[in-house]
């Protein structure tokens, strides 16, 4: 069974290297961070890939590079990919940015999709999810189940993505719980799941009861599950195996629909350079099932909010909202724009603690 | 901010889970380097003892069976380094950091199916009546089985070098194996021994991670502890209370500032997440003032013609 796994990889790699076998097929190349066996980040990509395959069949051929480092190996990586005939060419890591203009420069027939960018040009796009909204309907969930008032928050690095997700848990907890309290430890990682769990301890030991996580790692549920009595939700993945407690939902990220367009777009010689930042209602961002740990009349409200959020009656920062220090930021009704969203560097009013800078 | 809100109670005895990896492979690696031989593979062997361990406890239910793993698993590993260094006598910092390449590459290959996987728990030793004593129960007398071991370990390791035959004979290996060797004692084969120990601490550590700290299974879950355990030995000149106090200062500090910054203490958090690096070699250069030095054979290729 490994081994399959193992020689299956291997012919991808050796049909990478080898060129391209059929010339009138739509050649998908994708350049990962992680291995595809992290459970988080790169195995939800991956699956946008195995569902571009089937969706296509005999028609396309997808090709992927795992555990490639931000840096010169990347560019290596995409620039052996565009010389073995890759029409399309996703990078998935907000540090291919650089190294996927430099070569789109290169191939100028050659389309590229860069996640989590800002960088365009004719031929590159870039996608991204608003995970926030996903935050938002986790934060109602979280403040009508904590019974200690206190909510713990494992952030990765202080980086706008992630202090969007504090903001919009926040708001949407304090919104049902007006009592509730954040406490946020920061981890500079991605993915250590030592320290994870460690974080983890520390804050159920200052009496959390529910942990939010911005980290790659299922520790954080491990480190619940023998706690007992708190709960937490799946971030990226389903992580569905510490279900139904202490994972009570979780934030899943589905790019299987995105993959499936954007191919399809470059077989119509449709495609063109485009920013992408889809939500719950473009089925981007999921939210997985919410378990029978939580009381069937906040499972209610809790789809209510997701079902608004996705249809776009509600926007997951609407007015009044003041900043931490006080300052006006939505007006009644107000909703936020995507250029402060996009750069979001403050907290929303009633946050304890700094951003670090 | 509230420091009120940290329990120094469970501060204290979650550093002490916190540090046992690190003590563990430090230890290991205190005695290989004794020997003088010096093993930068630690890491390489942690993290080969991780999934040895993980795999095992998961495959018969028994971490206990995970634990024995591990040790064997870090010290088959270690035996890999020993026909590069004592046999082809090859470069010892080349094969160390090629042991460390290697292990992180083949963990990572036998893990593949272990990924999202439980383990059983080994659970805490509860010693009946002491360990209901308040604020010293809990810190002391709670814990899981191998972390006393850790400390076992030490003081194991402590009173053999300082007060046994076996322990004059490694260090006088370690210090003028050609001394030695003319005393008619067996270089090489106390060399391998001493790195057979130490890569069987190194695999504990590495389990005491995937099995109890987090526990799961990861690719690079060891994230660099077995690094950390190089560089304590030395701070610790070769001395394996100061070891264990280094461990445990790191540790402690790793998870004060965690506390700290969930306290939301006014200081700024990068400078907490260094603060267990710069503590832990503050302290340990101040106390190596007395002039300690390496085993003075450390690190040289040790043949009988020679």
């Amino acid at each position: 069974m490994k081994f399959t796994a193992l020689l299956t990889s291997a012919a991808m790699a050796l049909g990478l290297a080898s060129g391209a076998m059929a010339e009138d097929k739509t050649k998908v190349g994708f350049v990962y961070v992680g291995p595809v066996g992290d459970g988080g980040w790169t195995y939800e990509h991956d699956k946008g890939r195995q569902a571009v395959e089937k969706e296509f069949g005999d028609k396309v051929e997808t090709v992927f590079v795992e555990s490639v480092p931000e840096g010169p190996d990347a560019e290596r990586v995409m620039t052996q990919m565009a010389l073995e005939g890759a029409d399309l060419i996703f990078t998935t890591s907000f540090g291919y940015m650089d190294p996927t203009i430099n070569v789109a420069k290169k191939f100028p027939n050659v389309k590229f999709e860069h996640a989590t960018g800002y960088k365009t040009a004719d031929n590159v796009s870039v996608y991204s999810a608003r995970f926030y909204e996903g935050r938002a309907v986790q934060g109602h969930i979280a403040g009508k189940m904590t019974k200690s008032n206190i909510i713990g928050y494992i952030g990765s690095y202080p980086i706008p993505e992630v202090i969007r997700g504090i903001n919009s848990a926040y708001i949407h907890a304090k919104k049902v719980n007006p009592d509730v309290e954040f406490k946020i430890v920061w981890a500079y990682t991605w993915f250590d799941p030592a320290k994870e769990a460690d974080a983890a301890t520390v804050l159920i030991e200052q009496g959390a009861d529910v942990i939010l996580q911005h980290t790659d790692s299922t520790a954080p549920q491990a480190a619940a599950q023998e706690a007992g009595n708190v709960i937490t939700f799946g971030q990226a993945s389903d992580m569905s195996e510490y279900a139904p407690l202490p994972r009570v939902s979780s934030i899943i990220d589905n790019w299987a629909p995105y993959y499936i367009a954007r191919t399809k777009a470059v077989m119509d010689g449709t495609w063109t350079s485009s920013n992408t930042w889809d939500g719950i209602g473009a089925g981007m961002v999921e939210i997985g099932e919410i378990s029978d740990a939580v009381p069937a009349d906040v499972k209610e409200e809790a789809l209510a909010l997701k079902a608004a959020l996705a249809d776009g009656s509600y926007h997951a920062f609407t007015g009044p909202l003041k900043k931490q220090d006080g300052s006006d930021w939505l007006a009644e009704g107000e909703t936020a724009d995507d250029g402060t969203l996009a750069g979001m560097n403050f907290y929303v009013e009633g946050l304890e603690g700094e951003i670090p800078q | 901010m509230d420091l009120g809100q940290i329990n120094p109670v469970l501060l204290v005895a979650s550093l002490m889970v916190a540090a046992t990896p690190l003590l563990l492979a430090a230890i290991g690696e205190l005695v290989v380097e004794k020997s003088g031989v010096l093993n930068l593979g630690v890491e390489g062997m942690m993290i080969v003892g991780a999934i040895s361990g993980f795999a095992i406890s998961v495959e018969t239910g028994s971490p206990w069976l995970g634990f024995v793993a591990a040790a064997i698993g870090g010290a088959v590993l270690s035996l890999l380094f020993v026909l590069l260094t004592q046999f082809a006598l090859a470069n010892q910092v080349a094969s160390g950091l090629a042991l460390t390449l290697f292990g992180l590459g083949f963990s990572a290959l036998i893990g593949q199916s272990y990924v999202g996987i439980k383990p059983p728990s080994m659970g805490d030793i509860h010693i009946p009546l002491i360990s209901d004593i308040p604020v010293v129960g809990p810190i002391l007398f709670q814990h899981d089985p191998i972390l006393y071991l850790g400390i076992a370990i030490t003081a194991a390791v402590w009173a053999v070098l300082k007060y046994t035959r076996v322990g004059l004979i490694l260090r006088a290996v370690g210090e003028n194996h050609d001394a030695a060797h003319a005393l008619g004692y067996k270089v090489i084969k106390i060399r391998i021994l001493a790195i057979m120990f130490g890569g069987a601490c190194a695999g504990l550590g590495g389990a005491y991670i995937s099995l109890i700290r987090v526990p799961q299974w990861t690719e690079g879950m060891t994230a660099g502890v077995g690094w950390i355990a190089l560089a304590l030995v030395v701070f610790a000149s070769w001395k394996p209370w100061r070891v264990l106090l280094g461990a445990y200062l790191f540790g402690g500090i790793t998870v004060l500032q965690l506390n700290l910054q969930a306290a939301g203490v006014a200081i700024p958090v990068e400078y907490l997440a260094m603060s267990p690096y710069i503590i832990t070699i503050l302290v340990l250069v101040i106390l190596s003032a007395d002039k300690s030095s390496a085993p003075a054979s450390l690190g040289r290729i040790f043949h009988a013609s020679h």
